[in-house]
């Protein structure tokens, strides 16, 4: 991914995090919470599972939709970061040799179900949270784990982060922008001047950490970013949070597809 | 080398999430008896820093491939363990949020690889004593490329085992091992020689700031090794504990893994075509004989006897496959309706 491509993807994820939906006013613990144990539902289904799987792209899809989130973008992201995961689960149809029947008289090898399954967990687990950072903003997932216990220190170290990397990023992409004009092809880009342009954009952030904790001084810092906000759970996340729960409980332990296939096999006979 | 949520099991990436939040209990409040104020604002912006500049591509001496920073070994120099692990941990948290690396179960895990190794193993342990005062350049290097060898050879094996240990890839363990570890070295010894160069450059350039990294964590070099013992005993609860629980959900999978390297006599010959292919699948799996709806279970043990793959007959299998796509089918279509409904402005 280049430079420019993985910047405007956190800046369209970070816009879009700032609309007004239905989603997007749920409390970012309800949240973080429910894409949590969505996480483990999928995750906890054993390794030769797919049809069982399939139910649960209801919440994605369903946050999707009601957040109004564009789905195409959602899924270019979840196809660029699956390298590892294929990468890994290729191998199941290599050394898993035996062989099941998906439908009558077509047999498949194991390992291309539990293959099929990695996939499909995958898609799952990194749409909910891709999801998650495009309807909820990223202070506003600070603000919950903080209310969720995580130390004040790590949080604030988050929020920093968050602010600084926007500027920092800008700053590196003019720095990349002119190393790249300056390189024919490969010459310039190698270990040594990698190696000085990070110094120098290191030294160059410790001075702006200088200026920045002198600002936060002026302001009255005392070792905590602090937040303004006193926000209640309400009945809505409450709600939700219960409602995506019930939801996980049952497509984990009724197979949904299944019944609903003899239903429709008891229609049709 | 994210995990991702999709290779793990609960327990693993429970576990691991239950290490790294102690972890970052630990350091939070070691941090917050000897930090002063001044390093608050510098840990954030560093860490903005390190994400920024992993997205430098360099190219790679003699191979024409680029690479780019992972960062571990230069946040730990120059901020010391404590600090540098809750801004690794930072900088890996918006990942999973904003590139989606690996997902929000696995990031336990992904912090763990690469921020407990090289924080807390690689730098007390081969760093310090390896770079000895700090003023030579001669031994920063050496310490910078041993520390991110290790560190990097840690995190990746501590892959192959979060993976094997979920058991969802038949991927054998030598094998992966095989795969996992010479690419790492090849990577530590980028990293270490980038550390290494960092390192010296802000050293000639405004050496007070290694000076004071070094001087304002006095507990950078006493306690380190018993931090090291706790951490190694906390991963062999951790890996002990998914190891059993691993074994106690597929035995079957044991078994039948032991089976076939013993040879296997035990299917009759008579047996051929599908009868046979299900019988193997239900050796294999050891899902329930007799099929049917299984009631919403809430105890652990009841949940580990959920069929595998809970279809004997060849007629269940395909109403399954049926109900399957009817169901996407469903949650596509609701999806569609409500995005069609938004436009117009009914919702």
């Amino acid at each position: 991914m280049s430079f420019e491509a993985s910047y405007s993807g956190i800046g369209r994820l970070d816009r879009l995090s700032y609309r007004d939906t239905i989603i997007h006013r749920l409390d970012p613990r309800a949240k973080v919470v429910a894409t949590m144990l969505f996480a483990i539902a999928v995750v906890s289904f054993p390794k030769y599972e797919v049809l069982s799987l399939l139910p649960f792209f209801l919440f994605p899809i369903l946050i999707g939709a009601l957040g109004d989130i564009p789905p195409g973008f959602i899924a270019r992201k979840v196809v660029a970061v699956s390298p590892f995961a294929v990468f890994v689960g290729i191998f199941n149809p290599l050394f898993d040799p035996g062989v099941v029947s998906i439908a009558p008289g077509v047999p498949v090898s194991a390992g291309w179900v539990s293959f099929a399954a990695i996939l499909v967990k995958f898609a799952l687990t990194i749409s909910a949270a891709l999801l998650l950072i495009a309807t909820t903003s990223f202070p506003g997932i600070c603000r919950g784990l903080r209310r969720l216990g995580l130390p004040a220190l790590f949080v604030s170290q988050l929020l920093f982060l968050y602010r600084y990397l926007f500027v920092l990023m800008e700053e590196t992409m003019r720095v990349v922008r002119a190393r790249d004009m300056r390189s024919f092809g490969v010459r310039g880009t190698g270990v040594r001047v990698f190696v000085r342009i990070v110094g120098t954009l290191f030294l160059r952030t410790v001075e702006r950490a200088e200026r920045i904790y002198g600002a936060m001084l002026a302001r009255g810092f005392r070792g905590e970013v602090p937040s303004m906000r006193r926000e209640a759970l309400r009945l809505s996340d409450a709600f939700f949070v219960a409602a995506a729960g019930s939801f996980f409980v049952l497509c984990r332990f009724v197979p949904v597809p299944q019944m609903l296939g003899r239903l429709v096999g008891g229609l049709a006979g | 080398m994210h995990m991702a949520d999709a290779l793990l099991s609960p327990a693993v990436g429970g576990t691991f999430w239950a290490g790294t939040i102690g972890a970052i209990g630990y350091a939070s409040k070691k941090l917050k008896d000897h930090l002063d104020d001044r390093k608050i604002p510098l840990m954030g912006v560093l860490g903005a820093f390190i994400f920024a500049s992993q997205m430098i591509n360099f190219t790679i001496p003699g191979t024409g491939s680029s690479g780019h920073l992972g960062g571990g070994m230069i946040l730990t120099i120059l901020l010391g363990p404590h600090a540098a692990f809750l801004v690794m941990a930072s900088v890996l948290t918006v990942q999973a949020l904003f590139f989606a690396d690996g997902g929000l179960l696995a990031l336990g895990c992904n912090i763990w690889n690469l921020g407990i190794y090289p924080c807390f193993v690689a730098y007390p342990l081969i760093y310090r004593p390896l770079a000895g005062d700090g003023r030579s350049a001669q031994r920063i290097l050496v310490a910078s490329l041993a520390s991110g060898i290790v560190g990097l050879q840690m995190g990746a094996f501590s892959v192959v085992l979060e993976t094997l240990l979920s058991g969802k890839t038949a991927l054998p363990f030598g094998t992966f091992l095989l795969m996992m570890q010479p690419i790492h070295l090849a990577i530590g010894i980028v990293e270490g020689f980038v550390t290494a160069g960092v390192i010296n450059y802000v050293r000639a350039a405004r050496p007070e700031i290694l000076d004071s990294s070094a001087s304002s964590e006095p507990l950078a070099a006493g306690i380190p090794l018993r931090n090291v013992l706790i951490g190694f005993i906390a991963l062999a609860v951790v890996t002990g504990g998914a190891l059993s629980w691993f074994a106690s959900v597929h035995p079957d999978g044991l078994e039948w893994s032991i089976k076939r390297v013993t040879g296997k006599g035990e299917l009759p010959d008579q047996e051929h075509g599908l009868p046979a292919t299900l019988k193997s699948l239900q050796e294999k799996t050891a899902f329930l004989p007799e099929y049917g709806f299984k009631p919403p279970a809430n105890e652990p043990k009841a949940k580990e006897e959920t069929p595998s793959w809970p279809a004997v007959d060849a007629g269940t299998s395909l109403s399954g496959l049926i109900g399957g796509v009817l169901v996407l089918a469903m949650a596509l279509g609701i999806g569609w309706a409500i995005r069609a409904f938004r436009g117009k402005k009914i919702i």
